[in-house]
């Protein structure tokens, strides 16, 4: 068996064309992981560049609404580039400037990790090439814009569902046409080995602020997290530091579109099964033959029907739970937060914050309950007004 | 069964690729057969995927023609079977992993040894992940084909010291699809595999022309053409017969 593997769960399923890249690339990383002038760059950007730590709030207007537990925000949204993705990012472009590359190329969903790559490869002056599916490029039109006026080329994808899939499948056959001068910037905790660890490694200064922090503003661990799960790069990155301490309940929150009984989601906890894609071996929405399944979600960025390897093996040891919330749910705790406490979630985020508000009805007022809300919402205003049938155009 | 070795017995292989379900079941079938009567000494079937990952648009068009068309796993079985009595030169399957980890292993393995397919290309099974493939594989006599890219580099002669049936020898970087020119130095990693084993070492991805197969072959023991192939029949659809015979006639003398 291969490396990077979570139980049965991770590996290196790609074509051999690749497998040198994926080797060089775990090599540097093992050896830039330990390298203190590394670490300490990385540390000065996410502060000085990105604005950690990022807030801790209290969302005190939302927990006195909903009347149970104390609920709080991890505002990844206060972020550079408003999302959690720029903290992997700017690790990854680091790690791919000391490994000598000139290029980067990334696949996007909603267009959040596209935009934070553009981002990077502007700060570092390097060239990038964004993926993004065309059905995403048009729920998305504003953050293409971003990406242009950043300085990389937005290529949509039109294979397939044009969705976040595509865009991962375009990047992968993109990386395998051009490698010597290229890193594959991969937005979510999934992929090849040794993409998960990376990813996992990068965003795992979410959970481990949010842990800082609770001990102050709470005197100690929060009861529960729960993050919205695509890929599951935030959830990760937030649920990391707190594995080990079996009081902190862990919920990831999946898309579940339409309703996981209709075929139009991306529940892939609820509904998927095991199987090898995107170059791992993981849990996948797909027929009785293999094929993988188109899926849906309001959402673009959870609009993907795998999840990243260590999720998979999480939710084999029961470690964290994952539950699905509709698009519906997703849509009222959109404009709940928005009008309780004046912050405007990404739809992603909103899947957390949905799950989140039954949660906390259920525990009682000495409990805290931290949800990671991993993007501002300003992209998605057009699209939820177009879903409320208000026909609104950027 | 046929076996891989046979399509290296006489002279220089030429190795076609036809994608299972591209227009229908009914029309492959006797597509392989047309391909084996112009000359093919080794055929490639390959099974329509979703998501085909080091595929070019050609051949990524044609498996999204077949799953529409209907295409798919218990239906290539029951197509390739059809034929299976027909069959002189060996057949092997290429495909994604996913459709034979969710089949299940064994039983797909089985399945093609009932029915004579005596080798499968995983291209998303490298190396490293082969075990879990291999070791059921042999129990049916299912040989796995292994690539080496010119990437590879130092793996080339861990591969190659493994290797079972042939060797796929990507031409160049990139996905599948017709090449003008291919700059890679083919001929330097074939003394490499040499040095490690006698497997026979096939040439594929961007060949069309004639005088392509012919460089290659100089310095390999055979080619595969693929997209140059499924273009032909994704351009006439079901009346491909005649010059699918005229082009693999062309290739297989050059």
């Amino acid at each position: 068996m291969g490396k990077g593997r979570f139980g049965i769960y991770g590996g290196q399923y790609v074509p051999e064309t690749l497998m040198s890249a994926l080797i060089e690339l775990e090599n540097a990383y093992q050896y830039y992981k330990n390298d203190p002038d590394f670490q300490a760059e990385f540390k000065m950007l996410l502060n000085d560049y990105a604005g950690r730590p990022s807030l801790l709030y209290s969302a005190a207007n939302l927990t006195k609404k909903i009347g149970g537990a104390a609920i709080w925000l991890k505002r990844e949204d206060l972020n550079h580039t408003g999302s959690h993705k720029i903290n992997n990012v700017l690790g990854q472009a680091l790690l791919a400037k000391r490994m000598g590359k000139t290029r980067i190329i990334a696949e996007t969903g909603a267009g959040q990790h596209g935009v934070a790559s553009a981002t990077a490869a502007a700060l570092f002056g390097m060239e990038c090439d964004v993926f993004m599916g065309k059905e995403d490029t048009e729920r998305q039109a504003l953050n293409v814009y971003r990406m242009r006026l950043l300085g990389a080329r937005v290529h949509p994808v039109t294979s397939g569902t044009m969705t976040l899939k595509d865009a991962v499948n375009e990047t992968l056959r993109e990386w395998s046409r051009r490698i010597s001068d290229t890193h594959y910037v991969l937005g979510s905790a999934l992929g090849p080995h040794p993409f998960p660890t990376i990813v996992r490694d990068f965003q795992s200064i979410i959970g481990q602020e949010i842990k800082a922090q609770a001990r102050q503003s709470m005197g100690g661990l929060p009861d529960a997290v729960v993050a919205c799960v695509g890929g599951g790069s935030n959830a990760i990155g937030a649920f990391y530091d707190f594995i080990g301490d079996a009081s902190v309940q862990l919920y990831g929150c999946e898309a579940a579109g339409r309703g996981i009984d209709t075929d139009q989601h991306a529940a892939t906890i609820s509904k998927g099964s095991d199987g090898v894609f995107h170059g791992m071996k993981s849990l996948f929405c797909q027929d009785e033959f293999g094929q993988i399944s188109p899926v849906y979600s309001v959402s673009a960025g959870l609009d993907y029907p795998g999840i990243g390897p260590e999720h998979a093996f999480l939710h084999k040891s029961g470690r964290v739970k994952y539950v699905p919330v509709t698009d519906n749910e997703a849509v009222d705790a959109f404009e709940l937060l928005s009008r309780t406490e004046g912050i405007i979630p990404a739809i992603e985020s909103a899947h957390a914050v949905a799950y989140a508000v039954k949660l906390a009805k259920e525990l009682d007022p000495d409990k805290n309950i931290v949800i990671c809300l991993s993007g501002r919402g300003d992209k998605d205003c057009a699209p939820i007004a177009r879903y409320r049938g208000e026909d609104i155009h950027e | 069964m046929n076996k891989i070795s046979d399509a290296f017995q006489n002279g220089k292989a030429f190795i076609a690729y036809l994608m299972a379900g591209d227009p229908d079941l009914e029309t492959s079938a006797e597509y392989i057969l047309t391909a084996q009567d112009a000359g093919a000494d080794l055929i490639e079937i390959g099974i329509p995927f979703s998501d085909p990952i080091a595929e070019g648009e050609v051949i990524e068009s044609a498996s999204a023609r077949a799953l529409a068309a209907g295409a798919r796993l218990n239906g290539v079985f029951d197509m390739v079977g059809s034929i299976k009595y027909k069959m002189h030169v060996p057949v092997v399957f290429m495909t994604y992993y996913n459709p034979i980890f969710v089949y299940g292993r064994d039983r797909f393995f089985q399945q093609c040894a009932e029915i004579g397919v005596c080798g499968a290309i995983i291209p998303d099974v490298p190396f490293e992940e082969q075990g879990e493939v291999k070791s059921i594989a042999k129990q049916y006599g299912v040989e796995i084909v292994s690539l080496i890219a010119p990437t590879s580099k130092d793996r080339a002669a861990k591969i190659a010291a493994d290797a079972e049936g042939f060797i796929y020898l990507v031409s160049s970087l990139g996905v599948t699809g017709v090449r003008n020119e291919i700059t890679t130095d083919i001929a330097a990693i074939i003394a490499d595999i040499r040095n490690v084993t006698d497997i026979p070492v096939a040439v594929g991805f961007g060949i069309s022309e004639p005088s392509q197969a012919a460089h290659y072959a100089a310095m390999a023991d055979g080619v595969i053409v693929g997209s140059a192939i499924v273009r032909i029949i994704a351009e006439h659809g079901k009346s491909a017969a005649d010059p699918l015979r005229a082009y693999i006639q062309m290739m297989k003398k050059a």
